[in-house]
């Protein structure tokens, strides 16, 4: 490795320990119930275990790499897919199967922080404005509506404007489109838990606002939660990719799948067509797993909204 | 009808005001000077200059005043100046609204003409080996990136056809049979995503109407299922339908903007990007508004048209 990984190593952590914070949170739905989801829903079973396995590429990339990610090589530049180059080479001539496996740590780690980010100030958002209700959950309402009314790529593309490219600023631009999609599924599972009647009970024995909020209604607004965070992780993907692939994503020398199908690559892909063909599959593979697997899912924990 | 227009043009209004404030604040968030950033991009050198930028762009007043003179100017439809080009910046996007209209249009209608009767087939062959494809086949439209599928599209054209798209503007008076070509295929590429989503509210909407009671009196009548499909569900099936329409024509211009970077097509959303990489900041700040506008315009537009097809929301 020529470059330092630490950043983005430490995002991947904080963003797989949270991810296991989260599920642990709700043990019987998940763990208890796994093999019957296996069973009852096999494809989205199928698309959880694809997704292990490239988070776990993501993780062993120094290991199942065959060259270095970021080396060029004058000598066979856009090199047909052969054996010692399994998906060929690009125009500088490094090798796109290892940018792929790189490149799946970074887009992942992206994909993963920038969800979570939006999906936590979303649910906090949503669980304050609904609990509270009155005029502040009016005015945050409205100022979501806002946020909410501006196309996806746009916010972001103008927060990578504001914020410049980064790794670290990628990932606040993609999570601030997510925040209002997320409180509103929060809020509306918040207003439903309020009415009941063990919250009016925690209320008669004196306990908190906050403790009420966060410690009576939070644990049961993880149903919706989860199916929230498999829904926006494809499309923090893609809007990754997007700005990758614009020149305002994830700056080099990171190999990001949207960097490698940049402009630039686009001009040689009438004569490579590998070049675009491999990333641009990673990218549609994994977005696609997320979805099948956020379908199973919400089946399972929402049977109200089977097959919208 | 005349109160529920009103209250509509109100809320777009305050929308507007509000995502003029959100812009604005956000251009702000910028590290550094405007000023600096366009000095030395612009190339220029002479430290007075720099002030006059400065005045010129209003940078030397309060924020409050600033934003003001900001609405003031959008209001008489000043957009600012382009630093990159040194003319006023209608002047640049104006050409370029033909162009992004044209393809979300097209766009449009491939992604309704793909998506209804998909989604109409899906919903009355539920569970069928029918219904599982074409939800897969939607799927796989929501998840792979639009501009990727635009190089998909030019590769295969070129491997089959060996012929591609004129990659540089044709216009319609000149060559139209070529313009139409240089548009289809993004259209195509944009239409397809969002035909995946028309296609999801299009069947769950009709699951939920086939299962009405006057559908089944339509069944058990021996009403012909063409008629019951498209006369009787179909019919009361399109409110949500139109609903994701309209948001999909949002969500589209954001498509747009790297569809129209991978054909080369000089519209306003790939503008964007241009000014956004030259950090051709006000042009930044007018277009995101001029986007805004767009939005809000077609989401206003959903909701008369709500009120059109159905009388009841007019009275809530």
């Amino acid at each position: 490795m020529q470059y330092s990984s630490t950043p983005i190593l430490q995002y991947f952590a904080m963003a797989v320990s949270s991810l296991f914070a989260a599920a642990t949170f709700h043990p019987d739905s998940l763990s208890g119930n796994f093999f019957r989801f296996c069973r009852e829903k096999p494809l989205g079973a199928l698309a959880g275990g694809l997704l292990l396995v490239m988070v776990l590429a993501a993780v062993f990339a120094e290991t199942l790499a065959t060259h270095d990610s970021i080396r060029t090589d004058a000598e066979h530049t856009l090199a047909r897919p052969n054996h010692a180059h399994w998906f060929g080479t690009d125009n500088l001539g490094r090798d796109i199967y290892s940018r792929i496996i790189y490149g799946a740590r970074v887009s992942l780690a992206v994909g993963i922080a920038s969800t979570l980010l939006g999906a936590v100030v979303g649910g906090i958002i949503g669980i304050v404005s609904g609990y509270f209700g009155g005029w502040l959950d009016l005015m945050t309402q409205r100022i979501m509506d806002i946020l909410q009314g501006l196309p996806l790529l746009v916010l972001a593309l103008v927060m990578t404007a504001a914020l410049g490219p980064s790794i670290g600023n990628v990932i606040v631009a993609i999570s601030v489109p997510i925040i209002p999609r997320a409180q509103r599924v929060i809020r509306a599972s918040v207003l439903a838990i309020r009415e009941f009647a063990y919250i009016e009970a925690a209320k008669a024995l004196g306990v908190g606002h906050l403790g009420i909020a966060f410690r009576h209604v939070l644990p049961n607004t993880v149903g919706p939660f989860i199916v929230l965070m498999t829904a926006q992780f494809g499309s923090a993907i893609l809007v990754e990719a997007a700005l990758s692939f614009l020149g305002l994503g994830v700056p080099e020398p990171y190999p990001s799948w949207g960097r490698m199908l940049s402009v630039s690559a686009a001009e040689f892909a009438q004569k490579a067509p590998w070049v675009v063909l491999y990333p641009g599959s990673a990218i549609s593979l994994v977005v696609f797993a997320s979805n099948l697997l956020g379908d199973a899912i919400r089946d399972k924990l929402d049977p109200k909204l089977r097959g919208a | 009808m005349h109160i529920y227009l009103f209250q509509r043009l109100i809320t777009a209004f305050l929308t507007l005001f509000g995502m003029s404030v959100v812009i604005f604040v956000l251009l702000r968030l910028v590290p550094g000077n405007i000023v600096d950033i366009l000095f030395s991009s612009a190339g220029f050198v002479n430290p007075a200059a720099k002030e006059e930028i400065a005045r010129e762009l209003g940078l030397d007043q309060p924020i409050p005043v600033q934003y003001g003179r900001w609405l003031r100017d959008i209001a008489h439809g000043e957009l600012g100046k382009s630093y990159r080009y040194d003319i006023p910046a209608w002047q640049v996007i104006k050409p370029r609204i033909p162009v992004t209209v044209e393809l979300a249009l097209l766009a449009l209608l491939v992604a309704v003409l793909l998506g209804v009767p998909t989604g109409v087939l899906s919903a009355v062959r539920q569970d069928s080996a029918t219904d599982y494809l074409l939800r897969l086949l939607s799927l796989a439209g929501l998840s792979m990136p639009s501009f990727w599928l635009g190089m998909v599209i030019i590769l295969l054209l070129v491997s089959w056809a060996g012929w591609i798209p004129a990659m540089t503007y044709v216009s319609p008076f000149e060559d139209f049979k070529a313009h139409f070509l240089q548009f289809l295929f993004p259209a195509l590429a944009v239409g397809y995503r969002s035909s995946a989503l028309i296609m999801r509210i299009t069947r769950s909407s009709m699951l939920d109407v086939l299962r009405e009671d006057y559908i089944r009196t339509a069944w058990a009548k021996g009403q012909r299922e063409r008629i019951v499909v498209f006369g009787h569900a179909l019919r009361n099936a399109t409110l949500p339908v139109i609903t994701v329409i309209g948001i999909e024509f949002a969500f589209m211009i954001g498509g747009l903007v790297v569809t129209e970077t991978v054909f080369n097509l000089p519209g306003v959303a790939r503008y964007l990007v241009d000014a956004i990489l030259w950090r051709d900041y006000p042009v930044v700040q007018n277009l995101v508004m001029f986007i805004a506008i767009v939005v809000v315009l077609a989401n206003l537009t959903v909701d008369l048209l709500y009120g059109w097809l159905d009388p009841r929301i007019r009275y809530q």
